[in-house]
């Protein structure tokens, strides 16, 4: 197996991640064109959430996903509440700037609280070797993890009634409340789901890499690359971009100094923007 | 009268969606061409290909001798071809003087801001908004709205203008009002290319009548010719004996 | 004409105040401060021609600044040209790699763009810390050689921060006098609606590049003599995510659209920052309290601090701008 290619599978492996990620983004971005500059620092509170769950209990991390969704929900409620709600249908530059007046204070509580020292969650699962190369486990599951959730989400917003309703609300807010949709209520869970994709992103990133406050504003460009790719209101395409995008870095790592991997990342950020305006798979919102 | 604007063989496709197919008129100046037809005709998409918003598939535009088929919104004002909206679009924020500023400062005779504001206030006056200038434009009424956007357009002393549905919206005496505007405004020297659904006011208004229907165009004529064209009533007005009755009952009235 | 409307003295005499005050008691601690607040000031005036006239949000803007001091510091430190040319350079290259840029970025709207934006201040800060020439991440240092043609280092100071105050200045008569033209009246607008602005005859496209470009050059000046001032510059405080985020916490509390908002917002946020980056306690919540309060602002008051005094006293704005 040669080492492009170990890194390549390495990177779709973490790609599924990317993508989950990009799918909390994507959701609220489609459904209520919002566009959730709090996204790095949920990601962020996911990696911290997970640190002391499992600093507290042991537990296998993979378990402690699912209070973490539901920490992640929970905030995501809050947070609607306190910025969102009262600037969805306004201009874009105050949804802009609530979402990012949050991920401020955020970032301020968390920095006071943790400071910018790295952290770990030390919980490792035993990997898998073929030939000369290990793929660690910690790498497989937050992959197979990421697909599951993936599916639920799936499964939810196409076979259950809220999600039904989800989906009606971003198609058209004003005819899904005449249809006895309550609108608020739909972009309140779609917002805190949003969230809890974030969180749970950034749970499991917390198991693969170590972590401080601030890591949560990479991985949100990550998250805007493989939004713009896939295009809005795609979940499942926010998936197969995040993979594309990881095995993109994959194929890149092993040729390039990792300090150049930003500026391309950045740079295929702006083109993507300005070439694919619709996304490989979607429509795009009126931005 | 040569041919102030002429249209020949325009299409235009959104994916396979053919919005309007091979359609051509020509506007003479100084006439009020009426431009009629269903809901979904394509009439708003022929606005926006003629002037810039779309570009043309096919076919080309000619505008006072000049070819206008690639040029966009902004060029087109310049050469003297301006247009409203059929939902108005006020410059919010600013007042109403600003609003019409805009347009002669951006309009076909490019003028400085002392210039344009001078030609906005005399626009403002002949539209009847003269005692709203420093209103800003969001807090007008729908009826002031439609007299803003008009008088945006005015300003850029356009050779022909394009009114998208300027009286829907508007109860029947803004209705009237509105009319004796559009008289006025060709009575002194501008051609008009109107798109309208109120019968009476195209029948009044108009020299004559450009009939779409599926992005076709259907029929063309003096109004009372149109009117009796039996493709056109069946598509456009309902039943065929509408036009005979309505015309007996003195609900409609055309100029000869 | 500019020399009409009494704001443009107003904005003389502020300058004439910020130079005058620390000069005459030769207070050196007074002028650190009046630094950082003029450079606010430059920072949230040439922002608001972007956000506040054009109605195109720039999370980036901070590139042009750091770009700036780049260049600045390059040319005199390494090539040992004057300051002044060198900061006029910068400025002069920093506007055309906006304009650059802006060929790329202006065709997106509304949050497409502001997220470009951020793409181009990441990929250039990443390009700098690559960048060789430059120091890479370590970045650059002024040997105290470079203040000897100004009359050594403490007369130095005092002449770029002048310097400073006169781009401040410059800053906001540029404002005023965009303001009051037909060009800005074109960006008008187009932050209220640009299809109908194009369809009124705006050339958008140049409009837009033109602003860019021009929202570049003041700031990327100020960068190269504020650079040049602190003798170093490197990737991560050139081209502080945060500080361009600041520059519209700092727009959106002092008003975005007007000249005298721009302005206070910078003052008055500069104040509020330097007072909780030197508070024991309050420090660490630096950001929470920008954050919460630019969370009120855009809530209940997103035509900040102007928007409630013009609601207040409807007569002041005959006078201020």
């Amino acid at each position: 197996m040669s080492g492009v290619l170990a890194s390549m599978i390495d990177g779709v492996l973490v790609g599924a991640v990317y993508g989950l990620a990009a799918m909390g983004l994507s959701l609220i971005w489609g459904v209520m064109d919002v566009i959730n500059l709090t996204h790095g620092a949920m990601i962020a509170l996911g990696m911290f959430c997970m640190y002391l769950l499992f600093a507290a209990t042991h537990i296998n991390a993979y378990v402690l996903l699912l209070p973490t969704i539901g920490f992640g929900l929970v905030i995501g409620i809050v947070v609607y509440w306190m910025a969102v709600h009262w600037v969805v249908g306004r201009s874009m530059l105050m949804s802009l700037l609530s979402t990012f007046a949050v991920n401020m204070m955020v970032i301020g509580i968390g920095t006071a609280i943790w400071s910018t020292s790295p952290y770990n969650v030390n919980f490792v699962l035993p990997g898998i070797t073929l030939g000369a190369y290990t793929f660690t486990g910690n790498h497989i599951a937050a992959a197979i993890s990421a697909v599951v959730i993936a599916l639920a989400l799936q499964f939810f917003l196409y076979r259950t009634r809220t999600g039904k309703a989800i989906r009606a609300v971003a198609d058209n807010r004003d005819a899904a409340e005449l249809m006895g949709i309550s609108s608020t209520a739909v972009l309140s869970i779609a917002f805190a789901i949003g969230i809890a994709l974030a969180c749970t992103s950034g749970a499991l990133v917390s198991t693969l890499f170590p972590f401080t406050i601030l890591s949560g504003a990479v991985y949100q460009l990550k998250s805007f690359v493989v939004t713009i790719l896939a295009g809005l209101g795609k979940p499942f395409g926010a998936l197969v971009a995040g993979v594309l995008l990881g095995l993109l870095e994959g194929v890149i790592t092993p040729f390039i100094a990792v300090s150049w991997i930003p500026l391309i990342e950045f740079g295929l950020f702006v083109v993507v923007l300005v070439a694919f305006p619709q996304g490989i798979f979607g429509k795009r919102a009126t931005a | 009268m040569s041919n102030l604007l002429e249209v020949r063989g325009v299409s235009k496709r959104f994916g396979g969606l053919v919005a309007v197919s091979d359609v051509s008129f020509s506007i003479a100046e100084g006439e009020i061409l009426g431009l009629i037809g269903p809901n979904g005709a394509g009439k708003t998409t022929l606005f926006n290909v003629v002037n810039g918003v779309y570009k043309a598939d096919q076919g080309t535009i000619t505008f006072a001798g000049k070819d206008i088929t690639r040029c966009s919104p902004d060029q087109v004002v310049h050469l003297g071809l301006a247009r409203t909206h059929q939902i108005v679009k006020p410059l919010n924020d600013l007042t109403v003087l600003d609003n019409v500023t805009v347009g002669a400062c951006f309009g076909r005779e490019y003028l400085d801001m002392a210039a344009a504001r001078k030609v906005a206030s005399e626009v403002l006056q002949q539209v009847g908004l003269g005692d709203r200038v420093d209103m800003v434009a969001r807090s007008l009424t729908i009826a002031a709205k439609k007299r803003l956007e008009v008088a945006r357009a005015l300003a850029a002393k356009p050779k022909l203008l394009l009114l998208d549905e300027v009286l829907a919206g508007l109860n029947p005496t803004e209705v009237t009002t509105m009319i004796e505007l559009v008289r006025k405004i060709r009575d002194s020297g501008i051609a008009v290319l109107m798109i309208e659904h109120l019968m009476q006011a195209i029948m009044s208004l108009s020299d004559r009548i450009v009939v779409l229907n599926l992005g076709c165009k259907l029929a063309e004529g003096r109004p009372d010719e149109v009117v009796h064209n039996p493709a056109v009533v069946e598509c456009y007005l309902g039943f065929p004996d509408a036009v005979h009755k309505l015309t007996l009952a003195g609900k409609l009235s055309w100029r000869k | 004409m500019i020399l009409r409307r009494p704001f443009f003295w107003i904005i003389l005499l502020v300058a004439a105040g910020f130079i005058y005050a620390p000069l005459h008691s030769n207070n050196v601690s007074l002028r650190e401060d009046l630094i950082l607040i003029a450079i606010a000031i430059i920072l949230a005036s040439n922002l608001n021609l972007m956000i506040g006239y054009t109605g195109y949000v720039n999370f980036g803007h901070i590139v042009f600044y750091g770009l700036g001091g780049y260049v600045g510091l390059y040319l005199t430190t390494v090539r040992g040209w004057n300051l002044v040319l060198s900061a006029l350079v910068a400025g002069v290259v920093v506007s055309f790699c906006a304009f650059l840029f802006g060929l790329a970025i202006l065709r997106l709207r509304g949050a497409y763009f502001a997220l470009a934006t951020i793409g181009i201040l990441q990929a250039v800060q990443a390009f700098v810390s690559n960048f060789d020439p430059w120091g890479r991440s370590t970045g650059m240092y002024l040997s105290f050689e470079s203040y000897r043609p100004l009359g050594g280092a403490r007369h130095a100071l005092w002449i770029t921060y002048y310097l400073i105050v006169a781009v401040m200045a410059l800053s906001m008569i540029v404002s005023l006098t965009i303001k009051n033209s037909k060009f800005g009246l074109g960006l008008f607008a187009i932050r209220e609606d640009e299809d109908a602005a194009v369809v009124l005859g705006v050339n958008a496209t140049i409009y837009k590049a033109i602003i860019y470009s021009v929202s570049a050059f003041l700031p990327a000046v100020a960068g190269a003599l504020m650079f040049f001032k602190n003798g170093m510059i490197d990737p991560s405080i050139a081209f502080e995510y945060m500080l361009s985020l600041e520059g519209i916490v700092m727009l959106m509390l002092g008003g975005q659209g007007s000249v005298i908002g721009a302005a206070l917002g910078g003052a008055l946020y500069e104040k509020l920052r330097s007072y909780l980056l030197t508070s024991p306690v309050l420090s660490n919540f630096h950001l929470v309290i920008a954050g919460a309060l630019l969370l009120l602002v855009v809530l209940f008051a997103p035509g900040g601090l102007i928007g409630w005094l013009y609601r207040l006293m409807p007569r002041a704005r005959k006078v201020l701008e």
